[in-house]
C-alpha cells in the first residue's frame, strides 16, 4: 500500500514538474507570421490568471497541511487563521494594491528607496525580507519532511533535502523564475489535489453514518487502534486505560506486553508502538488539551493560554502581515495597471476561500477518523492519511498520492516564489542585480532555514508561517500603509519602526522556537506578539516621523500624486 | 547545538546585522572630532578649512532658501560673526514696473541672534550693494538699534558676483567692525560666489545633458515616411480598401511618434508600434519578410525608454535585406529574468563586419562623422545604445553578435524599476 502511495505521489509529483516545464517554455507567448497575433501577444496577463499565481503562492504547506492539522488539534479557532488571510487581502485590496502598482516599484525594497529616497531604509527592509523569507521556508521544509515521513518512513531530513534541491534546481536554472502561467496552472493543480480526495472522503463518511465531530464527548478510538509514535512525545492520560505496549514507555522498556497507562503525564520514547482497546479515550499530546465535541467547534479561543489575546493577536498578525509579504508583493508589477491590480486583488480572497474550504474539512474528519494523531502530535499529517484510512486499497492510495504531489507542488511553489525574492533583494543590495549574486543569494536563503529546521521540534507548520506573518506585519505593513498613505513619513521614522518593530518581532519569534518551553502571558506574548508589537511599529514610525518633521522628502507631493492619481492623469 | 546557544546566536546575528545597517546611516559628524594637528595655529586653519567644507556641498545646490539655510550657519561659525544675511536678487517680475536702476534684494536667510528686530531691514540695505557690486559697511547709525543690550551694531555686506553679475550679497553683522573683517568678509564672499559659480556650471552640465538627450531621442526615419507614402499610393488603385487601412496604421504609428515628447514607455505600447511599423514594411516587402514575437507576459509593463525597439527592428530590415533576394525572418524576443526584463531582437539577414560595427557605435549618435556616411548604417543601434546607457548606466549598454553572412541579434536588458523611470 504504502508502495502504490509512493508510486502514485511520484507520478503525480512527475507530472506537476513536468507541466511546469512545458509551461515554462511555451508560457511566454509564441505568435508567427499574421500581425493581429502580436497585439495578443502584446496583451498582459488577466487579473484572473494573476490572481490563480498569487493564490498558488500564498498556498504553502501551512495552508495544506497546517491548517487541517490544527483545525483536528485546536478545533474551530483556527479557523481564524485563514479567515485573516483572507481578510488580509481584502486590506491589500484596499490600501495597497493599486496605489503600489502606480509606484512602478518591483520590490518592496524599490518601493522605499522610491518613496523615501534613503539608501539606509532600502537596506533594512532588504533585510526584514530576508528574515520573513527564512521564517517562511521553514514551514515549507518541515511540511516536507513529515509528508516524505508519512508516505515512506524516510528520516525527516530526507524532505527537506528533497526541498532544497529542487528549489535550486529550479531556481538555478531559472526555470520557474516567475512564470505566471506556471505558478496559476499549479493553483488549480493543488485545488484538485486537495478537493478530489477530500470529496471521496466525504462520500465514505456520509455511507458511514455521518458521525457528527462536533457533538459527543473527547474523542476516543472507534476500534482497536496500533498508534506508531516517530518522534518522542509526551502524552496526557485522562482515564486509566489498558494498552498493550511495545517499545519505550515512561523509560521502561516493553515488549508487546499489556500494562495500564494511569492518569496524568506518560512520555513514550521514538519508535514505541502502543495497541488501544476500542472504546479507549485518546491520549493528547500534552500542548494539545482534550476537548469534548462542542468545546471544540466553538471559536472562542479557549483552547489556548490567555484565549482572547491570542486569537485577536494571530487574526491582527495573519491581516497585517499578508499585507506585507515581499513575494506576493512582488506579484502585482505584472499586472498592467493599477485598477488590475486592484481587480486581481479583489480575485484572490474567493480563490483562497475556494481552496481553504478543504484543509478545515479534512481537519474535522480527522477527529473523527484519526484521533490517534492527536496522541502522536502529527497533526500535519492528517491530510495525507485520512484518504489511505478511509479508502479501500487502489483508490485510498491513489488519492493519498495526489495529496501528496498536491503538497509537494505547495512547498516548492512557495519554496521558490521566497527564495527568488530573497535572492533578488540581495542581487539588488549588492550586486546591482548580477547573476552570480542572484545564485549566491538563492544558496544564501536556502542554507540558514536548513540550518535552523531540525531545532524547531515539533511545532506545527501554521504556528510557523504565523510567525513569519507577524514580522512582516510588524515591519513592512506599517511600512506600506505609511508609506503609500501619509505625506508626511520620513526615513528615519521609516528606518527606527523597522528596526524597533522587526527586530521586537524576530527576536520574540526566535525566542518562540528555540528558547521555550515558555507559559502563561509570556507564552501568549511569543507566540502572538502581534498585537502588541505592531501598534508599536506604528507608533514608532508616526512619532519618529514627527519629530523629524524637517526631513519630509521633497519628492513626498509628487511621490503621494503619482500613487493616487489614475494612470491616465500624466503628472509633469 | 543546544537550543539556548542557538538562540544567542540568532540574535547576535540579528543585533549586528541592525547595527551595522543603522551604523551607516549614522553622519559622519562624530569622526570629523578628531584632534591631533601639531601647532594651535595648525589647528585654527584645520578648523576653518573643516567649516569651508562643510559649507560647500550646499552652496553646490546653487543660491536658495533651502541651501542659504544650512550655509549660513557655518558662515557665521567661520566668520565668529553674531549674525549672517544672505540676500538674493529677487527675480523681475514682469508685470509689475521695477525701477531699473535700484535691484530689488530678497533674504534669504538669517542666521543668529537680533533676527526679530534686524532682518527686516537687511534687504533694504543690501539693496545698495546689489546695484553698486560694491562692498559696503553699515555704521551703528545706519543699523538704529535702540536696545543697548544688542550685540549688533555694524554690518559689513559683500557682493557675490557670479560670472560678472551681482546675484546676491553675504550681510555680517557684529559688536564691531575692522578692516581685517572686512577683509575677511570680502573674501569669504568671493568664495561663497566661486561655490556659486561652481554650481551654476553644474546647472548648465544637466542642462546640456538633458538636451543631448533630447537631440537623441529617437524620432520617424525620414526614409520610411517616404517609403511607406509610396507604398500606399501604390494600392490606391489597385487595392484601395488596403490602402486605406495602410494609411490608418501608418497614421497611428505616426501619432505614437510623433506624441508630446515623453521619455518612457511601455513594452506592450512600444511593441504595438512595431507591430504598425511591421504592417507597413510587409505592405512594400510582401510575403518577403516574415517574423515572430515571443514575449513573456510579466514583462509588458515594463517602462522602456521610447522608440527603443522600433529603431533595431528598423535597422534589422533596413540593412539586413541589403540586397538580399531571398525571405527574411525578425524574430523578437522579450523575457522575465527576475529584476530584469532581457528583450533580444534577432534576423537572419546579411549581417555586418564586427569591425564597422564598433566603429559605428563608438563614433557615438550624435557626432555627424564617419557613422553617417557610411550609408546611414547603425544611426538607430548607436543612439538606442546611447540612450540606453544614459539612462541605466554603461552596463545597459546594447549587445550585438553579428557576422558577415550570419544575421544579427541585438539584446539589451531593461531593469524593472529604476528610481524616476516612469513610463507616461
Amino acid at each position: 500500500m504504502i508502495v502504490m502511495a509512493v508510486t502514485a505521489a511520484l507520478a503525480a509529483l512527475v507530472a506537476v514538474l513536468g507541466l511546469t516545464a512545458v509551461l515554462g517554455s511555451y508560457g511566454r507567448r509564441r505568435t508567427e507570421r499574421t500581425t493581429s497575433d502580436f497585439l495578443v501577444a502584446s496583451r498582459g496577463v488577466t487579473p484572473l490568471w494573476n490572481a490563480s499565481a498569487i493564490s498558488s503562492e500564498y498556498i504553502s504547506a501551512a495552508a495544506f497541511l497546517g491548517t487541517a492539522g490544527l483545525v483536528l488539534a485546536h478545533g474551530a479557532d483556527m479557523l481564524w487563521l485563514p479567515l485573516g488571510a483572507v481578510a488580509g487581502y481584502v486590506l491589500l485590496l484596499a490600501l495597497v494594491t493599486a496605489p503600489l502598482r502606480r509606484s512602478g516599484a518591483y520590490t518592496i525594497s524599490d518601493f522605499a528607496e522610491w518613496r523615501l529616497g534613503s539608501r539606509a531604509v532600502r537596506r533594512l527592509v532588504s533585510w526584514c525580507v530576508i528574515f520573513i523569507g527564512w521564517f517562511y521556508l521553514l514551514p515549507q521544509f518541515q511540511g516536507a519532511g513529515v509528508t516524505l515521513r508519512v508516505l515512506t518512513r524516510a528520516p525527516v531530513w530526507a524532505g527537506w533535502a528533497v526541498v532544497v534541491a529542487v528549489v535550486l534546481l529550479l531556481v538555478l536554472s531559472g526555470g520557474m523564475r516567475s512564470i505566471t502561467a506556471v505558478q496559476a496552472v499549479q493553483f488549480w493543480i493543488k485545488l484538485v489535489a486537495v478537493a478530489v480526495p477530500a470529496v471521496a472522503v466525504l462520500s465514505v463518511w456520509q455511507l458511514d453514518g455521518a458521525a457528527d465531530p462536533t457533538t459527543g464527548g473527547p474523542p476516543r478510538f472507534e476500534r482497536v487502534t496500533d498508534v506508531r509514535v516517530e518522534t518522542g512525545v509526551t502524552v496526557r492520560v485522562a482515564h486509566p486505560t489498558r494498552v498493550r505496549a511495545t517499545g519505550t514507555v515512561d523509560g521502561a522498556a516493553h515488549d508487546g506486553a499489556d500494562l495500564t497507562l494511569a492518569p496524568g503525564g506518560h512520555t513514550v520514547g521514538e519508535g514505541a508502538t502502543l495497541t488501544f482497546p476500542a472504546g479507549a479515550r485518546v491520549p493528547h499530546v500534552d500542548h494539545v488539551p482534550a476537548r469534548d465535541g462542542t468545546r471544540w467547534s466553538m471559536p472562542d479561543g479557549a483552547s489556548l493560554d490567555h484565549g482572547l489575546y491570542a486569537v485577536y493577536s494571530a487574526l491582527l498578525g495573519v491581516v497585517l502581515g499578508t499585507v506585507g509579504l515581499p513575494h506576493i508583493l512582488m506579484r502585482f508589477y505584472t499586472n498592467t495597471c493599477g485598477r488590475a491590480a486592484r481587480r486581481t486583488a479583489a480575485m484572490v480572497p474567493v480563490l483562497l476561500s475556494l481552496f481553504y474550504v478543504f484543509p478545515a474539512l479534512y481537519g474535522a474528519l480527522g477527529r473523527v477518523y484519526m484521533p490517534e494523531l492527536l496522541m502522536t502530535g502529527d497533526t500535519d499529517a492528517t491530510i495525507l492519511m485520512l484518504p489511505q484510512q478511509l479508502l479501500p486499497d487502489p483508490a485510498g492510495a491513489l488519492l493519498t498520492g495526489l495529496v501528496a504531489a498536491g503538497a509537494f507542488a505547495a512547498f516548492i511553489s512557495t519554496s521558490c516564489g521566497i527564495v527568488v525574492a530573497i535572492a533578488g533583494t540581495v542581487a539588488q543590495c549588492v550586486g546591482r542585480g548580477s547573476v552570480t549574486v542572484f545564485r549566491l543569494g538563492a544558496v544564501f536563503a536556502l542554507v540558514v532555514p536548513l540550518a535552523l529546521v531540525s531545532e524547531i521540534g515539533t511545532l506545527g507548520s501554521a504556528v510557523l508561517v504565523t510567525l513569519a506573518l507577524t514580522v512582516s506585519a510588524c515591519s513592512l505593513c506599517p511600512l506600506l500603509v505609511l508609506g503609500l498613505w501619509w505625506r508626511g513619513l520620513t526615513a528615519a521614522g521609516a528606518g527606527a519602526g523597522l528596526v524597533v518593530g522587526g527586530g521586537l518581532a524576530v527576536a520574540a519569534g526566535v525566542a518562540a522556537l528555540f528558547g521555550g518551553p515558555w507559559t502563561g502571558w509570556p507564552a501568549a506574548l511569543l507566540e502572538q506578539p502581534a498585537l502588541v508589537v505592531a501598534p508599536i511599529s506604528f507608533a514608532v514610525m508616526a512619532g519618529v516621523s514627527l519629530a523629524t518633521r524637517r526631513s519630509v522628502p521633497r519628492r513626498a507631493d509628487r511621490a503621494m500624486a503619482r500613487m493616487h492619481l489614475p494612470e491616465e492623469i500624466v503628472i509633469r | 547545538m543546544s537550543a539556548p546557544s542557538v538562540l544567542v546566536l540568532v540574535g547576535a546575528v540579528f543585533m549586528a546585522v541592525f547595527a551595522g545597517a543603522a551604523g551607516r546611516t549614522l553622519p559622519s559628524r562624530l569622526r570629523a572630532r578628531r584632534h591631533g594637528f601639531g601647532t594651535p595655529a595648525d589647528e585654527a586653519t584645520f578648523r576653518a578649512l573643516h567649516t569651508i567644507s562643510r559649507a560647500s556641498p550646499s552652496l553646490r545646490a546653487g543660491l536658495t532658501r533651502e541651501s542659504a539655510r544650512k550655509a549660513a550657519r557655518h558662515l557665521r561659525a567661520l566668520l565668529g560673526a553674531e549674525a549672517v544675511a544672505l540676500v538674493a536678487v529677487r527675480p523681475a517680475a514682469d508685470d509689475v514696473d521695477t525701477d531699473d536702476e535700484e535691484t530689488d534684494g530678497e533674504l534669504l536667510v538669517w542666521d543668529g541672534e537680533g533676527g526679530d528686530r534686524h532682518s527686516a531691514g537687511a534687504a533694504c540695505q543690501a539693496r545698495p550693494v546689489l546695484t553698486g557690486g560694491r562692498p559696503r559697511v553699515l555704521t551703528p547709525d545706519a543699523l538704529a538699534c535702540d536696545d543697548p543690550a544688542c550685540r549688533i551694531r555694524v554690518g559689513m555686506l559683500a557682493p557675490l558676483t557670479v560670472e560678472g553679475r551681482v546675484t546676491g550679497v553675504l550681510a555680517v553683522y557684529g559688536p564691531s567692525a575692522s578692516a581685517a573683517r572686512v577683509r575677511a568678509v570680502g573674501e569669504v564672499a568671493r568664495w561663497v560666489a566661486g561655490q556659486l559659480e561652481l554650481a551654476e556650471l553644474d546647472s548648465s552640465r544637466a542642462r546640456l545633458a538633458e538636451a543631448e538627450m533630447r537631440a537623441l531621442r529617437a524620432q520617424i526615419s525620414p526614409h520610411f515616411v517616404y517609403n511607406s507614402l509610396t507604398t500606399i499610393a501604390s494600392f490606391v488603385r489597385t487595392d484601395p480598401e488596403r490602402a486605406r487601412e495602410l494609411l490608418l496604421d501608418f497614421a497611428d504609428f505616426a501619432r505614437y511618434s510623433f506624441r508630446n515628447p515623453r521619455d518612457f514607455t511601455t513594452l506592450a505600447d512600444e511593441l504595438r508600434s512595431i507591430d504598425r511599423y511591421l504592417l507597413l514594411e510587409r505592405a512594400r516587402f510582401g510575403d518577403r519578410l516574415h517574423f515572430s514575437v515571443e514575449v513573456a507576459p510579466e514583462v509588458l509593463p515594463v517602462a522602456v525608454p521610447f522608440l527603443s525597439l522600433q529603431p533595431l527592428v528598423e535597422n534589422s530590415i533596413r540593412h539586413g535585406m541589403e540586397g538580399a533576394r531571398t525571405e527574411f525572418h525578425i524574430k523578437i524576443v522579450a523575457r522575465d529574468a527576475g529584476p530584469e526584463a532581457t528583450i533580444s531582437v534577432e534576423d537572419d539577414g546579411v549581417g555586418m563586419d564586427p569591425e564597422r560595427l564598433r566603429g559605428i557605435l563608438s563614433a557615438g549618435a550624435l557626432s555627424p562623422g564617419p557613422g553617417r556616411d557610411r550609408g546611414g548604417a547603425g544611426i538607430g543601434l548607436a543612439n538606442v545604445d546611447e540612450r540606453m546607457r544614459q539612462v541605466y548606466g554603461d552596463e545597459y549598454g546594447l549587445t550585438v553578435e553579428t557576422a558577415p553572412g550570419a544575421g544579427t541579434k541585438v539584446s539589451l536588458r531593461v531593469p524593472k524599476y529604476r528610481p524616476g523611470v516612469f513610463p507616461d
